[in-house]
């Protein structure tokens, strides 16, 4: 346990869901999720049969294909004692649809057990605050993009702000942002790629009108998908995800 | 390349389109935000709308009885369509008895569903449309781009040529005179017309009302002026009582227009003989496929939707393309669903649900809080899938189905994703590197930080 400590939670153990679109293009938000959690005192695992959660099946319409995914995925983790990801689409994903997708017996249940144990990183972390004192500093100006999912379905709005503000040195702008979708859409990008764009780059201009230094979210999914625009439109903002942040 | 898709990449290009789309939707959203924060019990009357919504869909076989009673009773008549065809040919009837051959139309999305303003035309009869915004896509020989704003397409200057040389008046783009031009042409037409034809809102079960509500006063004209008048609307709008429309007349333009209130609000009851008014007054309650979506569990709820626009306004997706790119009467979130309802669905309404990033900011904004992610969800489920994604889709599933096979497709990605100049499509994967579970702590029994 951490010196200061004064989290609500008992450290636990903690299974990491890494998405696998932040396993295998930004592994960095993932090895931050792992330092956060263990520097909280928590006892971190990776399971390494853990691949996909199925969403990208999901939400192009192929339900039969995506509960095999969500089958494994609720094998894999319904003895875990918390799951956490750092993704607000992926754990949408669980919590909102796999009741949706047919699962049937002891699968069903272990899926309705399993769903109030995933958490979205920032959900989780609210429940460590406040943070030990000089946890980690970052010293810019910094702009929150609230990814769709994360906002709309989860519910999570004010959880990784309130985890930012803890950081030494950081400056939150806001400029009374509205809340709008970066584009991405998963298969909507490849299938309408230049509206994707289009809506892309109407974010990546609100988003840079702020004047922030650092755009950061918690879906590296719409991270991404800004970075490309920020690039098209050549603006030197840089996109972080929120727990590298955290992790200093 | 599907004709949704062409159509999406030709009104992205279109840039005047644009701009009048996204200024329009942004000043409707806009004002919508100020008028609900006005509300202090916006959740309280939402949830009112909602449930009253759900009473009447659960309840609509016998609200609709009742107002066939009550409506008749008061010296109406109420007409069941069960598709396009039959509401067109009841229409047609019913002029060809009172040899009607000029009309005058206010908006109504329920006529375009039909196809009326067609079949009236092939039947030699002069329908002009009255709604200012109905009236300008009409001299274009255009469908409605929009649910309540039928010209938001067109900006000012657009609108100026356009009326400006199908009505014969010096060119000008100030609103005010064009209103007052198109106007002066409506107003004759007003009081010459054999008959008036209009949707509703709103029908009232227990007291026989229809509800209208407008801006531009040409609908109360439509039912007051001329000796006959239709109204057609979906059996789905009906409403138990009178006090349910307390909720919904306070969301609907608020939602719509972001207006406290429209400025006509009316409740119409036949008229008896002798009173001024019409002498006739009929409704065609059209189905439409209306029925068959709500017998079935997973698309009911749409039918709660009544029409505001909302989710158009709100939506990213319509707000950079427009309605024409949806190929469909009813565009944008509710569209999607919606066309697939009404009507014959055909594959390219199929496609509709795709048309769209699932953000969920139609959901949020609608009055009723109808879930329209989950339809649209639902119906990606089931669309018919071509052989390329459906292959696509069973190689990802055999890839995501074992880790090995997974680490393996993942580092192909990485390492094309590092040659090819940009990344993999969308930029992904541009930086190469290791995965995540390549540096992962190793699982054994012992806890990782230990």
């Amino acid at each position: 346990m951490v010196a200061g400590w004064s989290g609500r939670v008992d450290p636990l153990k903690v299974q990491l869901f890494i998405p696998c679109l932040v396993d295998q293009a930004a592994p960095a938000t993932a090895h931050a999720t792992q330092q956060i959690l263990e520097r909280l005192g928590h006892e971190v695992h990776f399971d390494r049969r853990q691949t996909c959660c199925g969403q990208a099946l999901f939400n192009s319409g192929f339900r039969l294909e995506a509960r095999i995914l969500a089958e494994r995925f609720v094998q894999i983790f319904s003895e875990a004692e918390a799951i956490v990801s750092p993704s607000g689409s992926c754990v949408s994903m669980v919590v909102h649809h796999y009741s949706e997708i047919g699962l049937v017996g002891n699968l069903r249940d272990d899926c309705e057990r399993l769903k109030s144990k995933v958490f979205e990183l920032s959900q989780f972390l609210s429940m460590n605050l406040p943070f030990p004192s000089g946890f980690s500093s970052f010293p810019h100006s910094v702009v929150y993009h609230p990814s769709c999912h994360l906002n709309r379905d989860l519910g999570v709005k004010t959880e990784p702000l309130d985890l930012l503000s803890q950081i030494d040195g950081i400056r939150l702008v806001s400029n009374d942002l509205p809340v709008e979708c970066c584009g991405f859409g998963g298969a909507f990008s490849a299938k309408y790629g230049k509206l994707s764009q289009r809506i892309a780059d109407r974010r990546a201009e609100a988003l840079e009108a702020t004047g922030a230094e650092f755009v950061t979210g918690g879906d590296d999914s719409c991270l991404g998908h800004i970075r490309q625009s920020l690039r098209r439109i050549g603006s030197p903002m840089r996109v972080i995800h929120y727990s590298r942040i955290l992790a200093g | 390349m599907s004709r949704i898709s062409i159509a999406v990449n030709k009104a992205l290009s279109d840039s005047p389109l644009g701009s009048a789309v996204l200024k329009s939707c942004d000043l409707s959203t806009n004002k919508r935000n100020e008028v609900i924060a006005e509300l202090d019990d916006f959740e309280e009357t939402r949830k009112q709308a909602r449930e009253v919504r759900q009473f009447a869909i659960d309840n609509l076989e016998s609200l609709i009885d009742l107002f066939t009673k009550n409506f008749e009773a008061a010296g109406g008549k109420v007409h069941q369509a069960a598709d396009e065809r039959d509401a067109c040919g009841i229409v047609l009837e019913l002029l060809k008895r009172r040899n009607a051959r000029k009309g005058i139309k206010s908006k109504s999305m329920v006529a375009e569903e039909i196809g009326l303003g067609e079949a009236l035309e092939h039947a030699g009869i002069d329908a002009i449309e009255s709604d200012l915004g109905e009236f300008i896509v009409q001299l274009a020989g255009e469908p409605p781009s929009h649910i309540t704003a039928p010209a938001l397409h067109r900006s000012r200057q657009s609108i100026g040529k356009l009326l400006s040389a199908k009505l014969k008046f010096p060119y000008t783009d100030d609103p005010a005179k064009l209103t007052k031009e198109a106007r002066g042409h409506l107003r004759k037409r007003f009081l010459t017309a054999d008959f008036g034809i209009a949707g509703a809102n709103f029908f009232v079960a227990e007291s026989g009302h229809l509800v209208m509500v407008e801006n531009e006063g040409n609908g109360r004209m439509g039912f007051t002026t001329p000796p006959l008048f239709i109204s057609i609307t979906g059996i789905e709008k009906a409403v138990g009582a009178l006090p349910d429309l307390s909720p919904m007349l306070r969301l609907l333009a608020r939602s719509s227009t972001g207006q406290r209130f429209t400025t006509y609000t009316s409740l119409i009851r036949p008229t008896r003989p002798g009173e001024d008014g019409p002498g006739e007054m009929h409704v065609i309650l059209v189905d439409n496929g209306r029925r068959e979506a709500i017998a079935d569990p997973d698309l009911r709820e749409m039918m709660l939707c009544i029409r505001c626009g909302a989710c158009l306004n709100i939506c990213p997706v319509y707000k950079s393309v427009g309605g024409h790119a949806y190929k469909s009467v009813y565009p944008g979130p509710m569209g999607a669903i919606w066309s697939n309802i009404v009507g014959t669905p055909t594959a390219e309404s199929a496609e509709l649900p795709d048309l769209s990033t699932l953000c969920g900011a139609c959901k949020d904004v609608c009055p009723i809080s109808i879930d329209i992610p989950r339809m649209l969800l639902e119906l990606r489920g089931r669309r018919p899938k071509g052989a390329i994604e459906s292959s696509a889709a069973a190689t990802w599933k055999w890839t995501m189905s074992s880790p090995e096979r997974y680490e393996t497709a993942g580092k192909i990605a990485r390492t094309a994703g590092m040659l090819l100049p940009n990344g993999l499509p969308g930029g992904w994967l541009s930086g190469g590197g290791s995965s995540y579970r390549e540096d992962a702590p190793d699982q054994g029994e012992e806890p990782a930080n230990e």
